[in-house]
């Protein structure tokens, strides 16, 4: 009789179906009657300014039907404001199409709209510019004299400046017994989704539009176009059911979408506009980053001093900023600290977050210097970072509001067999190969959002629930089914969650692994309000056998209020609405962080990462040829999709710590392997075993769900635990990623 | 314009198209068959691959006008009706996806790849899937759904 808790089940995606049959429709999937095709040009130089520009052949080509470039764009908002976003870092909000002025490379500078994509593309390709060009920097490492503390502003609040220092670093490094001091430097990397970025905008007439877009958040772009064009925010709906990865590339407004409904607007018609792959190399990216690490230990190996500095670049026109040295104080205590971050403008776009964000930059470092400090000590890495344990959080004293990363340690290090390795460098071998073990420890926030929920029951007894979320892939849809059919004591089968729509109550865009805690949240918290509205109806039903009964004396279980002690007296969810005339019962309602209760606390996720190589003795090649994550993040809901999110952010730690990075040529300005063949990411060859292991962590304080997010902590750890597994191998220190098998011949 | 006929997931269909049309365009354009994806446009991501007959295409590498008078099964023609392929089916089952947009061309090359009968272990399944990019990092799902179905194949 009881509902089987869906909870902590390995429930198979819900849309599964859809996305193997090719039924799942993405932003650029809608076709509309009499569809225009926009094609997007975008500028070759890197800083200077448009001329002149002479549209005439484009436009004399059949089938185009309009060229927008900046001399004749529709009128806009006046305000920088107006084009801000929930994301936008602190500046001013670069504006495509507002004049002749070129800011990066790779800037869109027209939009060719025809009535096919074959004739837009091509008619693109006649447009003459005159360009004006001006010198220009893009090279991070040529201009350490202008690092500079960024800016402060609303996006501040996610990403805090670096923490001030403690005690007497220099001193205390100075008469350490044993040190590291190490360079890092990263290089930039693209988010490459496999779709594309497209919006279709169907022009519906009286102000009215209907925006199918590629994004992390519907409501985000929604109040961006509303407020750039002009719109009431009713009249613009942002649709997106189906997104094909994003991966933070989709957290801001991308330039397509404005240009699409610039568009729409301007020919009063349907519109859509598809990127190529080279241009989805101009949406921002992860930035170049250098770090110098100074730790410092006592005999014993307890760390005495730790520094971590670390300058990153930006544009000219936004301070984008990331956390990136904040992480090692939260897990190792030293008294003697000194962290500072900084940024370079360059004339490039602006960065935006990529998957774990300043996390899987300043873990790589710290993860390194620990092995490093682990080896000039004499001591096993993973007894370093024993010996080095706190239960409390170092930087702040405060408790954590649940900390089992003890256990990732050891239950991962028992699965790989840890401690049967050995542990001098480059000595073990398998066959041509040279063999390494490495390991490192994974941080990441515990972020939740405010969300709202509509939640409805049906007048056939079922739960049907409203947010506006989206899933980028990442399992939403099938988990926020699983939490709300336990809340409501229903089976799976009889929910049905209604997201990616920017009409449904509010959510924040998907990003830093906080929508199971937000979203997930909001629906425990407005459950609870509707079970009691349900109760309250039942009660008004005449004989009802729940007269008088408590929300305590009674369970919802199966689409029925039952009496815990007499379960045969029960009301079902459809007498209920049938005693409601045949009308729903629905409520709404906010879920909130409980900041106040929280402010007590350190709220994070943790991982644990072995990881084996192979190096081949000769070409020196790098493999991963196993790897083990535990993780540490609360209750996990769903454990088929969480462990997808775990092992698919492994499969990112390899790419980052052997694979992917986005070449600039600092003379052109640009960067030169805009391309699937030429940027790398891994291949199903690249891939071997991949275990993830899920550790108890019983969290009753961070939120109603208890739970934490999943998306980014699988690829924190990553990247250290392969640098440190080469080091292992073939007694080479490589401090860049990626890491290339020429470092090491 | 040229018009051609062939066969789309057992119907004869005819459009009408450029010459420069890829096969990927008039599919998803002219024919509202979107489960075929662009990830590239330049045969590097493998989202679009189609099957020709049995044999898998990148469907962007191709011009329309070249497969006048062919067979071509998009992913919408995987299914039997409402019964999935199996290899759909273990897609589910094993998570062999997140996004699900390289999906159609991961199915569609999986089909094709045994059909080639070529693969015989799992790391040659992964060298001759390896056409196919995954961005969510689901390579280990997708590697063992195809085992799966692979071995159900090889004991009939």
């Amino acid at each position: 009789m009881k509902t089987t808790p869906a909870v902590g089940t390995p429930l198979s995606r819900i849309e599964g179906k859809q996305k193997v049959t090719g039924t799942a429709r993405y932003a650029a999937d809608y076709n509309v009657p009499g569809l225009l095709h926009g094609y997007v040009v975008n500028s070759p130089i890197t800083k200077g300014r448009i001329v002149q520009v002479d549209t005439i052949p484009a436009l004399a080509v059949e089938g185009v039907v309009e060229v927008l470039t900046h001399k004749n764009r529709p009128g806009l908002a006046w305000f920088d404001l107006q084009y801000t976003d929930m994301d936008a870092p602190p500046g001013t909000v670069f504006k495509p199409l507002h004049n002749a002025d070129i800011l990066y490379n790779g800037q869109p500078v027209a939009l060719v709209v025809a009535t096919s994509f074959e004739t837009a593309r091509y008619a693109a390709t006649l447009i003459r510019f005159v360009w004006e060009e001006e010198p220009f920097d893009t090279c991070l490492q040529n201009h350490p004299e202008k690092a500079r503390p960024a800016k402060k502003g609303f996006a501040t609040a996610l990403r805090p400046p670096p923490p001030k220092p403690t005690g007497n670093f220099e001193a205390a490094f100075a008469n350490a017994a044993f040190t590291v001091d190490a360079d890092y430097r990263h290089s930039t990397e693209h988010h490459n989704p496999i779709e594309l970025f497209a919006t279709t905008t169907i022009y519906e007439g009286n102000g009215k539009l209907t925006i199918y877009d590629k994004t992390q958040g519907t409501i985000n772009n929604q109040l961006f176009v509303a407020n750039v064009f002009g719109l009431h925010y009713k009249n613009v709906q942002v649709l997106a059911p189906f997104v094909g990865g994003a991966f933070g590339s989709g957290l801001r407004p991308q330039y397509q979408l404005f240009l699409c409904v610039m568009a729409a607007l301007h020919l009063k018609r349907n519109v859509r506009v598809v990127l190529d792959r080279k241009q989805m190399f101009s949406l921002g990216h992860r930035p170049q980053s250098l770090q110098n690490l100074r730790f410092g230990a006592d005999a014993t190996g307890k760390l005495t001093a730790m520094s971590h500095l670390a300058v990153s670049e930006t544009s000219q026109f936004e301070d984008y900023t990331e956390q990136v040295v904040a992480w090692s104080h939260k897990l190792y205590p030293a008294p003697n600290t000194l962290f500072d971050f900084k940024v370079v403008p360059l004339h490039l776009n602006t960065p935006i977050d990529m998957r774990a964000p300043g996390g899987c930059t300043g873990m790589h470092a710290i993860e390194c210097a620990m092995d490093e400090l682990a080896y000039r000590i004499g001591i096993d890495p993973l007894q370093l970072r024993l010996l080095n344990y706190s239960e409390t959080d170092p930087s702040t004293g405060k408790p954590f509001t649940s900390k089992a990363l003890k256990t990732c340690y050891l239950r991962a290090a028992t699965q790989f067999d840890w401690f049967k390795r050995d542990g001098r460098p480059g000595v073990t071998t398998r066959g041509n190969k040279l063999v390494g073990y490495g390991m490192a420890t994974g941080i990441w926030d515990a972020y939740q959002f405010p969300a709202r929920v509509e939640a409805i029951i049906t007048a056939e007894g079922k739960l049907v629930v409203h947010n506006a979320t989206t899933d980028i892939g990442t399992g939403t849809l099938t988990v926020m089914t699983q939490i709300a059919a336990d809340a409501m004591g229903l089976p799976v089968a009889a929910v049905t969650f209604e997201y990616g729509d920017s009409k449904k109550p509010f959510s924040m865009f998907q990003g830093g692994s906080a929508i199971t805690a937000s979203t997930g949240s909001a629906i425990m918290v407005t459950a609870e309000v509707l079970k009691k509205k349900l109760l309250k109806k039942a009660q008004s039903i005449p004989n009802s056998p729940l007269k008088n009964a408590g929300m305590e004396e009674v369970i919802f279980t199966n689409g029925t209020i039952r009496l815990r002690q007499t379960p045969r007296q029960a009301v079902s969810f459809k007498q209920i609405i049938a005693a409601n005339n045949g009308k729903p019962i629905k409520t709404t309602r906010m879920g909130m962080p409980h900041a106040i209760k929280l402010r007590k606390y350190t709220k994070a996720t943790h991982s644990a990462c072995f990881v084996e190589v192979e190096v081949d003795k000769d070409l020196k090649t790098i493999t991963v040829t196993r790897a083990i994550t535990a993780v540490a993040a609360g209750k996990i809901i769903n454990p088929k999709t969480a462990r997808s999110q775990i092992s698919g952010s492994m499969v990112w730690g390899i790419s980052k710590a052997l694979h992917e990075e986005t070449i600039l040529d600092e003379h052109l300005g640009k960067y030169i392997n805009t391309n699937l063949g030429e940027y790398h990411i891994p291949v199903h060859a690249d891939i071997n075993t991949l275990e993830v292991i899920f550790a108890e962590e019983e969290d009753t304080l961070i939120n109603e769900l208890g739970s934490k997010g999943v998306g980014e902590i699988g690829l924190v750890a990553m990247p250290a635990a392969i640098a440190n597994a080469v080091f292992h191998a073939t007694g080479k220190r490589v401090n860049k990623l990626p890491i290339h098998f020429d470092e090491l011949l | 314009m040229t018009n051609i006929s062939f066969t789309v997931n057992g119907q004869p269909r005819t459009v009408t198209v450029a010459p420069w049309v890829s096969l990927l365009d008039a599919l998803r354009e002219h024919l509202h068959l979107t489960g075929t994806k662009k990830g590239c446009d330049h045969g590097q991501c493998g989202a679009c691959t189609v099957l020709c007959e049995d044999k898998r295409i990148l469907s962007c590498l191709t011009l329309a006008v070249m497969k006048n008078g062919r067979s071509i099964t998009t992913i919408e023609g995987i299914a039997d009706g409402e019964k999935l392929h199996p290899l759909q089916q273990a897609f589910i089952d094993h998570d062999a996806f997140q996004c699900g947009y390289c999906t159609p061309g991961q199915l569609c090359s999986a089909i094709g790849m045994l059909h080639e009968g070529k693969a015989r272990t799992r790391e040659e399944v992964k060298e001759l899937m390896s056409g196919n990019l995954c961005r969510c990092g689901a390579n280990v799902g997708i590697i063992d759904a195809i085992m799966q179905v692979k071995e159900t194949y090889s004991h009939e």
